[in-house]
């Protein structure tokens, strides 16, 4: 039993390690985007990845990057399920995450999700993670990479990314 | 026979997203600005993902060994299950959107009932597409205001583009007599009250937009038969050269 304590400690581990391509700050426990990792009957390590948006590009590699980084601290035989149910929330963003979000320089996800709903303009006063105003306007509701949304300061004037809360 | 209807009608749905977004990735560099033409690729990558499940679904379920890239690549003009209207031609920018709030309209509808599925893996789907189709319409409905409410001329495009698609819209909500049968067992809802629904959410805005329906009223259908419009080949032409020239290579 502590044997295997110990393998999921290190399974844990592992994945602190595996970062998103598009934000390397983040981490995919930052993300929440882990749903579980398990001892199967034929005693293979299950771990259970949920996308974030169904379109993302780097469901894949992450795919990849998990089974690559659990191969190399020898947690073997390993295999990755994406488990779509249920769906994805920024809910299950971590508060380090949303910290390191702020401080790359992206503004994290503001509100819980169930107060996003079809017709709600997109949140105001979304902070600036340059110079923390306020006072800031939205440009598009796309950007960069699905998750995100573009935004403008008014006050220092800098664009920025904002992580939309879903 | 359940599952076959089943595998089929996830095609009819998984085929309508992946022929949306190809239109929506021909934007890419061509849209008016360059947040649009972001938009608009992203709503498209959004779509692919959405079809990639539900191709990827319909393969399992169907059991005879096709993937998601065989499913995509491999099928013919006739055997596409895809709503007309999305492959339609973009038009101008106005067409386009509001080929795109029609199309956000029928998903919203489509994805909250099927939400409640009783087969887990359609209930899944539905659910992770819903939220993000939420958020597509929350883009199209703006710009269908922005455009109706705007200039005479962006009115007047978006008034055409009304008209030109309107009549794509009859076979939205259709069901077949063998999708009965998964009503019945509570695997796909009756789509009759999700029709009423969508009409009278479409009859509303479009009175708030100054809109009107063409005279024409809503006729085509095929989607359901593979029966489809001259657009979809050159589509599948351009979607699948690589595949049909080079069968099963990879990136």
């Amino acid at each position: 039993m502590n044997l295997i304590r110990h393998c999921l400690d290190e399974c844990w581990d592992a994945l602190a390690q595996v970062s998103d391509p598009e934000i390397p700050v983040l981490s995919v426990l930052d993300l929440g985007m882990i749903r579980g990792v398990e001892l199967n009957a034929q005693d293979e390590i299950v771990v259970r990845l949920t996308p974030t948006y169904s379109g993302c590009p780097a469901t894949d590699l992450l795919k990849d990057e998990i089974t690559a980084a659990f191969q190399s601290k020898g947690l073997t035989p390993v295999q990755v399920v994406v488990d779509l149910s249920e769906a994805w929330t920024t809910d299950w963003m971590s508060e380090s995450g949303k910290q390191k979000l702020q401080q790359y320089g992206i503004a994290p996800p503001q509100g819980q999700s169930h107060q996003c709903g079809t017709h709600v303009a997109l949140s105001d006063g979304i902070r600036c993670p340059h110079c923390h105003s306020q006072q800031t306007k939205l440009l598009s509701e796309f950007s960069s990479t699905a998750c995100k949304a573009l935004y403008k300061c008014q006050d220092c004037l800098e664009p920025f990314d904002y992580f939309k809360c879903i | 026979m359940n599952q076959t209807v089943l595998a089929q009608f996830l095609l009819h749905v998984g085929d309508s997203q992946l022929i949306l977004s190809h239109r929506l990735a021909e934007w890419c560099g061509h849209a008016p600005e360059l947040e649009l033409d972001i938009a608009l690729a992203n709503i498209g990558l959004d779509l692919l993902g959405q079809a990639r499940t539900a191709l990827s679904l319909a393969g399992e379920i169907e059991g005879l060994g096709r993937d998601e890239d065989k499913l995509a690549y491999f099928r013919t003009e006739r055997e596409y299950r895809n709503l007309l209207l999305c492959e339609q031609p973009n038009g101008d920018f106005a067409q386009t959107m509001v080929r795109q709030w029609l199309m956000d309209l029928y998903h919203l509808e489509l994805f909250t009932a099927l939400s409640q599925s009783q087969q887990a893996d359609v209930a899944a789907f539905a659910v992770k597409s819903l939220k993000e189709v939420k958020y597509h319409l929350r883009f199209s409905t703006t710009w269908m205001e922005r455009l109706s409410l705007g200039t005479a001329e962006a009115h007047e495009k978006t008034q055409q583009g009304l008209n030109q698609l309107w009549r794509f819209t009859a076979e939205l909500f259709e069901q077949n007599a063998d999708e009965q049968q998964l009503v019945a067992q509570g695997i796909l809802p009756d789509f009759a009250p999700l029709k009423a629904a969508w009409a009278a959410q479409v009859q509303t805005e479009l009175q708030r937009f100054g809109l009107s329906l063409p005279d024409t009223g809503a006729y085509r259908s095929g989607a359901k038969q593979g029966l489809h419009t001259e657009y979809l080949g050159f589509i599948l032409a351009e979607l699948q050269y690589m595949q049909r020239s080079y069968p099963n290579m990879a990136w």
